[in-house]
């Protein structure tokens, strides 16, 4: 082999090697697990500690807000199994009751799932709203502070 | 009747593209330049008739013709008109037709400016580009028609999504969208150079400066994108690693190397066959991106390519990725390069390492990519690796590219000697350090942000050094005053100088990325009237709730105060959009911009009475350096390809100024 194509070899297998080397080490330590919230359930043992994304629908009527520590908690479901989120922050905007939800965070051994991330899902299909609101019935939620 | 005559356009149009390209075909040969003048006429036809769609379409959507469905989706009576004429872009289907409305017009600039040049390139480069409007036209006709009608008509139409009824809307996609759009003609004259038998340096040549433009029109609308994504999405950041920008930093990554392995190229006739792979990786990217993105493939792990789209986007790919690729292979006995990489200390081995970092940093954000799909493909899992997999990553490989663009432009060609890497490095070096432990011994600790200013420091020292010596050495052998030498160096080799004021430029941006993402903080806090919450030399003080009327939606507000070590620096008003039939609210962001650091503001939740709010507070140090950075970018490539009269006059204004 001449001596020009020994240098690219060299050179391209340290190159690779570094490319693995750096993949290797991002994959390991950022791999998030994403699980539904049945599978959660069932697997509830063995995920202490890893990195896991649950995505679900945040179910009606579960969803509550506690301002003063900045608390909310709500129940993912996938219609067979629901977890208990907690979630340190406000919603994000497109987060509601009946919309999909995927949380980001870890399995607590108490019993609920610590969410540091909220990724709301938005649908970019035309649906015509059930119950159309206007911008009069928006005016009504906020008469209290409206200005005139 | 919009619905019959746009569908009966786009058929037209298609029906003269596919002409145009087999009339392409037929011109190359020797003696038949009345198909070749006919194909032309043809191409030009296309483009009027694409420019006619697009305008049937922008009159449907500003009339609010709800008897499509496209115009149903995207537009509402209320909106404002600008944002109507937006909607062109606002979803797939008006999206893929100004796409194709853009390759059209390159396809009749480029017959415009060589119908009387190259004769031998110039029938496969008209084939090739009018090859990709066929693909878009029968896309349209197949499976997203945007002349498609709706039944019943609704009497209202959804409209836009509310976060792009902004004005950045009007500007960011058209950048993004020229920027992909741009690199077909680079690609196009490749393919043409393969098929005619000529893969010398001469399509390089011509295509220079459309591939620089295409590259900043794509620079643009990346870093546009950043700032409006920052400035109204209430997240605080610029950037997520989200599949949607993945698609756009991919062909960027490949673009920029096409860029400067086509200097060795044309140096030393060597690369030829990376050259031709690089310009087709970085068209297939594009359409890769938009297939990722589009086909709903990554947004629900499990449906492969739901609806046609994803499909026929797959097999264009494979199509491009196939012809391309067996050109190279056909043509490679003609493809064998002339030089040689004579030391590793060179200007050549410099670039081939820029190209393989790029090349590896596109790889590795593809792996990053399409990592849920391979896991669940091979071990049944879903694993996604999320933005500290892409920091950790494209972190290091930046930080080596930095150092690159300090050294790539100064050391010589073939093998740089030990009196040339002294003159140019020694100085900037030397300066680079005692700068990064002047920084130290200021308080920056972090090794990230050492080295990202160490890097820095040096590129921005050599960079200097460049323009100071070489303007002063001009000065004194010619007897020009110092900034006439200055304009003088600038136009008689603007394509260094710009070169060197991009990479200036890159430096800031990167500079502005490492400090702001190690040294922002954040709090949140609930507050009643009169509270405040601090944070670093700021504090909030909320005032009052408020909420406002305005012509597309309600607006509630916090009226805050600002204060820097407490002394007021003016009102705050973060906020809330509701939209009719929108069920959830959108952020709207308020914030002190400073070259310094920004203080930036969201109100994340209220309490309807006005009895609390819930801000929270960011302080991002330095943010501003990236879009300024991006200015200095565009500023650059202005200088490498304006043309010389331009120039030339700015020049001739300095000396005025002076005299």
């Amino acid at each position: 082999m001449s001596r020009p194509k020994m240098k690219y070899l060299v050179g391209g297998a340290i190159v690779i090697a570094a490319l693995a080397g750096l993949v290797y080490s991002g994959v390991k330590e950022s791999a998030v697990y994403f699980y539904t919230p049945s599978e959660l359930n069932q697997q509830k043992g063995t995920v202490a500690g890893k990195s896991l994304r649950i995505g679900g629908m945040v179910m009606d009527g579960t969803v509550k807000w506690d301002p003063q520590n900045l608390l909310l908690t709500f129940q993912l479901t996938d219609g067979q199994g629901a977890v208990l989120v907690r979630h340190k922050g406000a919603a994000p905007d497109l987060f509601k009751e009946g919309a999909g939800a995927v949380v980001e965070g870890t399995w607590s051994p108490d019993g609920y799932f610590r969410s540091s991330t909220i990724m709301a899902k938005h649908s970019e299909e035309y649906k015509p709203p059930v119950h159309p609101e206007t911008l009069e019935s928006k005016k009504e939620m906020f008469k209290s502070i409206l200005k005139k | 009747m919009v619905s019959t005559l746009g569908g009966f356009v786009l058929f037209l149009a298609l029906g003269v593209t596919i002409y145009a390209a087999a009339a392409s075909v037929i011109g190359a040969r020797p003696g038949r330049e009345d198909w070749l003048a006919s194909s032309r006429n043809a191409i030009l036809v296309h483009f009027c008739l694409v420019t006619l769609a697009i305008f049937l379409l922008e009159y449907a959507l500003i009339t609010s013709d709800f008897s499509l469905r496209y115009v149903a989706n995207t537009s509402t009576r209320g909106s404002l008109t600008r944002y109507k004429i937006a909607g062109l872009w606002g979803s797939l289907e008006g999206s893929i037709l100004l796409w194709e409305w853009l390759q059209a017009l390159m396809g009749a600039l480029v017959v415009a400016r060589y119908h009387d040049k190259h004769r031998q390139l110039m029938p496969y480069v008209q084939a090739v580009l009018q090859g990709i409007s066929v693909f878009f036209l029968l896309l349209m006709a197949f499976a997203v028609n945007p002349f498609a009608r709706i039944f019943p008509i609704p009497p209202d139409g959804r409209g836009l999504n509310p976060l792009l009824e902004v004005t950045d809307m009007l500007v960011h996609p058209l950048l993004l969208y020229s920027g992909y759009v741009g690199f077909s003609v680079p690609f196009a004259f490749g393919l043409a150079a393969l098929i005619t038998g000529r893969p010398s340096e001469e399509w390089l040549t011509i295509t220079r400066r459309w591939t620089v433009v295409a590259w900043m029109f794509l620079t643009c609308g990346i870093f546009y994108g950043g700032w409006w994504s920052y400035r109204t999405l209430g997240w605080g950041g610029y950037w997520a690693w989200d599949p949607v920008e993945n698609a756009s930093f991919m062909p960027w990554l490949t673009g920029t190397a096409f860029i400067h392995s086509v200097m060795i190229q044309q140096r030393k006739r060597m690369l030829r066959i990376w050259n031709l792979v690089l310009v087709t990786l970085t068209f297939s990217l594009v359409i890769f991106g938009t297939f990722l993105t589009r086909s709903g493939i990554l947004g629900s792990v499990h449906a492969f390519a739901d609806g046609p789209v994803g499909v026929m986007f797959l097999a264009f790919l494979s199509v491009v990725l196939l012809f391309s690729f067996g050109l190279v292979a056909y043509r490679a006995d003609q493809l064998k390069g002339h030089g040689e990489l004579d030391s590793i200390v060179s200007r050549e081995s410099a670039f081939l390492l820029n190209n393989v970092i790029l090349v590896g940093i596109c790889f590795t954000v593809f792996l990053g990519t399409i990592f849920p799909l391979l896991s669940e493909a091979v071990r049944g899992t879903k694993i996604s690796v999320g933005t500290p997999y892409f920091n950790r990553v494209a972190g290091p490989l930046g930080m080596a590219l930095l150092l690159l663009m300090g050294v790539g432009p100064l050391i010589a060609w073939g093998r740089a000697s030990l009196n040339n890497l002294r003159r140019n490095f020694l100085k900037p070096s030397l300066l680079a350090v005692a700068g990064t432990i002047a920084l130290y011994f200021l308080g920056v600790h972090e090794e990230a942000v050492l080295a990202a200013f160490l890097f820095a420091f040096f590129v921005i020292a050599t960079v200097s050094f460049e323009f100071v010596v070489s303007t002063r050495t001009r000065a004194r052998s010619t007897g020009e005053r110092l900034l006439e030498a200055f304009f003088a160096l600038l136009l008689r080799s603007r394509r260094r100088y710009g070169g060197l004021i991009v990479h200036l430029g890159v430096v800031i941006a990167i500079i502005g990325i490492a400090v702001s993402s190690i040294y922002k903080v954040e709090r949140e806090a609930t507050l009643k009237p009169g509270e405040t919450l601090s944070i670093g030399h700021y504090t909030v003080r909320f005032d009052s709730l408020a909420a406002g009327e305005r012509p597309t939606h309600i607006l509630v507000w916090a009226n805050l105060m600002g204060l820097k070590d407490g002394k007021p620096i003016g009102e705050l008003t973060p906020g809330s959009r509701f939209y009719p039939n929108q069920q959830t609210p959108f952020a709207s962001v308020d914030a002190r911009y400073h070259w310094k650091e920004d203080l930036y503001v969201i109100l994340s939740a209220f309490e309807r009475d006005g009895s609390s709010a819930t801000i929270k507070v960011m302080i991002n140090p330095m943010i501003s350096w990236i879009w300024i950075g991006g200015g200095v970018i565009v500023l650059g490539v202005l200088v490498a390809v304006l043309p010389e009269r331009r120039l030339a006059l700015l020049s001739v204004r300095a000396r005025a100024q002076e005299a």
